[in-house]
């Protein structure tokens, strides 16, 4: 039985993606019986190339993704590299797993909330030092820069590209490398790019990536943020898939193949990139000069974090006060009144849509959760190691555009009756949490102190009662967390749910990007909160479990 | 406390030129038998193998290394069966007890299956702890005790599994001088009295000289 995880969880991660992109690359060869497509050409791609502004919406998918990572990298290694080890960076550590649980389309909102032309930091402002007595005119959201839907997605990956390095800084003896660099005489941050930075990058390359090609091909922050005259490319491809001229659904595959070229050209501009870097670092390295004076660059670094921080946490603090804002007009601070009005308005309405969200949730971190013990367990029984081709395999589904694959693997379950069935959702859904269930999992279950395993079996117990008695309740923390780490995923997951849910699955998720065009601040703050706070309370629970059930077990407790 | 009067005649533990090594150099041999209640010392630096040989004979030795010879428990042959039915007792450096479960639940994790019945259970735990000096201990929280009390916890958890044999890995080397002694002697008096061969791996010569069995040094 347990032979068969380890071949099961690849296909859980590779077969949807492969079977996507097939479903995707026949229409857009124009090959789709269903809808009348008999015969193979390229006039999807003819077509696709006559839409306006085309070349445009290519344009912009590429450049937001480029510079969202390029600028999110840049923070986080700065961060790191001048404040490791300090007092400020041990408040951030405990920061990041909050932050990074706050879904994407929260952040969104929340940042949308705050930097509008009525938003909270021009009424922070206005009149008294602007002047302004009315909203400014200025297109601040969605405009056609994409600049403000490239905020909204560094705020979101800092975190995970904080909360990736952190895991791998002791793996390659960081903290002992910063002190033989400090001895030579470099400074913090000269010392951690020369001396560290080479082997975190090795460690953090394919999430680096994976937010490259998330950052190319996102929809739901580029439907709350993004420009919309043309909008990003992904956009357009749900747009022309969503046509009701079915004639429209070949230029979406053909469109969701172009997504994935983008994607693939935004990483290979990316190794380019990389391997410039690497040139540059050569000849700065090789000048000999220690970059003693990090002042600046120190205090640019902290500024930039804190901001990204506060962006995040402002934000949910203003989907609230939204929610319950009672009168609230330009330029007030604060609202005149507080009410619950718009609580009992849509809480009936949006009762369904949390139910299916936290079924669908709990279905696939479960799921995601257990086969994550199996391999995990298999390895440790079985003595092998994972390979590179077990880790790329993980990353594949975070790194092919969601668009590209979800939009054939839709065509696949529709051509297999699956289309809008639960059991479709949850298998989609589960391809996009088992990876960071696993991720998240890995470490803590392999630095489990075997010789409690062998003491276990020395005391006549099985492999199995050492399993279920043993190394499950000690490490019941960590496998909690990776279970809550899934659910976040699964409740941050707007596309997947809105293609493969055919509209008969509504979640809190759908529900609050759907909203995007609307603009009642009230409604989106109540739906918005309430989408940010259930990965919050998934983790409530996955620390709160373990603390009462060994509320007596002193080893028990997390380190402090 | 005693028992296992049937069949399998009570010879002893038997290593019948074991031999352990790792990429074809050898890390390990030993050609011993140890009777019943006697205390075979396996002395050598770190690094020397002693571990691994003890690996080999609780039968977890790591893939890594290659094994030959045969390891005989009271005339049974042993060198095919996993660990949890080879009928050794193990005892680390670290008394490693279960951190999520109490100090009656390591022991009654220990107990051996053959003693049925909640009631009887509970009794046989309880009795081991009286017997270490230890009673009213059933409900605490393993991370509160002494180091002392720790070990004597893990001793008697392993006695409870009715071990064959004791396989002991620098079982004392992390207690302090003045329950080092103590211990010492409680475990080698309870193999002596139960009649278990025991194979003890140590550095330490005055743990060797307090065993007062042969003893074969590893280079």
């Amino acid at each position: 039985m347990l032979r068969l995880v380890p071949a099961g969880a690849f296909l859980v991660l590779i077969g949807p993606v492969l079977a996507g992109l097939l479903g995707a690359a026949l229409p857009a060869f124009g090959y789709l019986p269903a809808i009348g497509g008999k015969n193979l050409s390229l006039g999807p791609f003819g077509d696709l190339a006559a839409m306006p502004g085309l070349l445009r919406s290519c344009g912009l998918s590429l450049a937001i993704g480029l510079i969202t990572t390029v600028i999110s990298y840049a923070i986080v290694v700065l961060f790191i590299a001048g404040w490791r080890g300090t007092r400020l960076f041990g408040a951030m550590e405990r920061l990041v797993s909050p932050l990074l649980s706050v879904p994407h389309a929260a952040a969104a909102f929340g940042l949308a909330f705050l930097i509008a032309p009525s938003g909270f930091l021009v009424r922070l402002v206005s009149p008294w030092l602007t002047g302004w007595d009315r909203p400014p005119d200025f297109l601040i959201v969605n405009d056609s820069l994409g600049l403000a839907m490239m905020a909204g997605l560094i705020v979101k990956e800092i975190p995970f590209l904080l909360l990736v390095s952190l895991a791998a800084l002791p793996q390659i003896r960081a903290a002992q490398f910063g002190h033989v660099t400090a001895s030579l005489g470099y400074g913090r941050i000269a010392g951690f790019v020369f001396g560290v930075l080479p082997a975190l990058y090795r460690q953090i390359r394919l999430p680096v990536f994976a937010v490259l090609a998330y950052a190319t091909s996102v929809v739901d922050v580029a439907l709350i943020l993004g420009p919309t005259t043309p909008p990003p490319l992904a956009v357009r491809v749900l747009q022309w898939q969503a046509d009701p001229d079915l004639a429209m659904r070949f230029v979406a595959a053909a469109g969701a193949l172009l997504q994935l070229a983008v994607t693939g050209l935004g990483l290979l501009v990316w190794v380019f990139g990389e391997k410039a870097t690497a040139r540059l670092c050569a000849v700065l390295y090789a000048t000999g000069r220690r970059g003693k004076d990090d002042k600046v660059w120190r205090r640019l670094a902290v500024t930039l974090m804190s901001a990204s921080a506060f962006i995040v946490l402002a934000g949910i603090a203003l989907l609230a006060l939204w929610s319950i804002a009672g009168l609230w007009r330009y330029p007030d601070l604060l609202p005149d009144s507080l009410t619950l009005g718009v609580w009992m308005r849509s809480l009936p309405g949006l009762t369904s849509p949390l139910i299916n969200a936290v079924v669908i949730g709990i279905s696939s971190s479960l799921a995601a959760t257990a086969i994550a013990l199996g391999a995990l367990e298999y390895e440790a029984r079985a003595g092998v190691t994972p390979t590179i081709r077990a880790l790329v395999a993980l990353y594949l589904p975070l790194l092919v555009p969601q668009i590209a694959f979800l939009l054939g693997l839709n065509v696949v379950f529709t051509w297999a009756y699956l289309d809008g069935r639960l059991v479709a959702l949850v298998l989609v859904h589960l391809v996009f949490v088992f990876p960071y269930v696993l991720l998240s999992l890995a470490d803590p279950w392999r630095a489990w102190d075997r010789r409690y395993g062998l003491m276990a079996r020395a005391l006549r117990h099985g492999p199995d009662a050492v399993f279920w008695r043993i190394r499950l309740p000690m490490l019941l923390r960590p496998v909690l967390t990776a279970a809550a780490v899934g659910f976040a995923v699964s409740i941050g997951l707007y596309l997947p749910t809105l293609m493969i849910g055919a509209g008969r699955w509504p979640t809190i998720t759908t529900e609050a990007v759907a909203l995007a065009a609307g603009g009642d601040r009230r409604v989106i703050g109540a739906t918005a909160l309430l989408q940010a706070l259930l990965p919050f309370a998934g983790f409530a629970l996955a620390l709160g479990i373990p603390a009462l059930l060994f509320r007596d077990r002193r080893a028990m407790r997390p380190a402090a | 406390m005693s028992d296992m009067d049937t069949a399998g005649a009570k010879t002893g533990l038997t290593l019948d030129k074991a031999e352990i090594t790792l990429n074809g150099d050898r890390l390990a041999a030993v050609d011993a038998h140890i009777s019943p209640g006697e205390i075979l010392t396996v002395m050598g630096p770190s690094g020397s193998g002693k571990s691994t040989l003890l690996a080999y004979v609780a039968g977890f030795l790591d893939p890594v290394f290659s094994a030959t010879g045969r390891i005989r428990l009271n005339g049974l042959d042993v060198t095919a069966l996993p660990p949890e039915r080879r009928g050794m007792g193990l005892l680390f450096q670290d008394p490693l007890l279960f951190p999520h479960l109490s100090v009656g639940g390591n022991l009654m994790f220990g107990l051996t299956p053959a003693i049925k019945g909640h009631a009887a259970r509970h009794q046989a735990v309880e009795a081991a702890l009286s017997y270490v000096g230890m009673d009213d201990f059933l409900d605490r929280d393993p991370a509160t005790l002494s180091g002392g009390q720790r070990a004597r916890v893990a001793l008697m958890r392993t006695l409870l599994s009715k071990p064959e044999a004791l396989l002991l890995d620098e079982p004392f080397s992390k207690l302090d001088t003045a329950r080092r002694g103590q211990v010492r002697d409680l475990v080698f008096a309870e193999a002596r009295q139960r009649g278990l061969p025991v194979l003890l791996v140590t550095h330490d010569a005055v743990d060797a000289r307090a065993a007062g069995g042969p003893c074969i040094e590893l280079a």
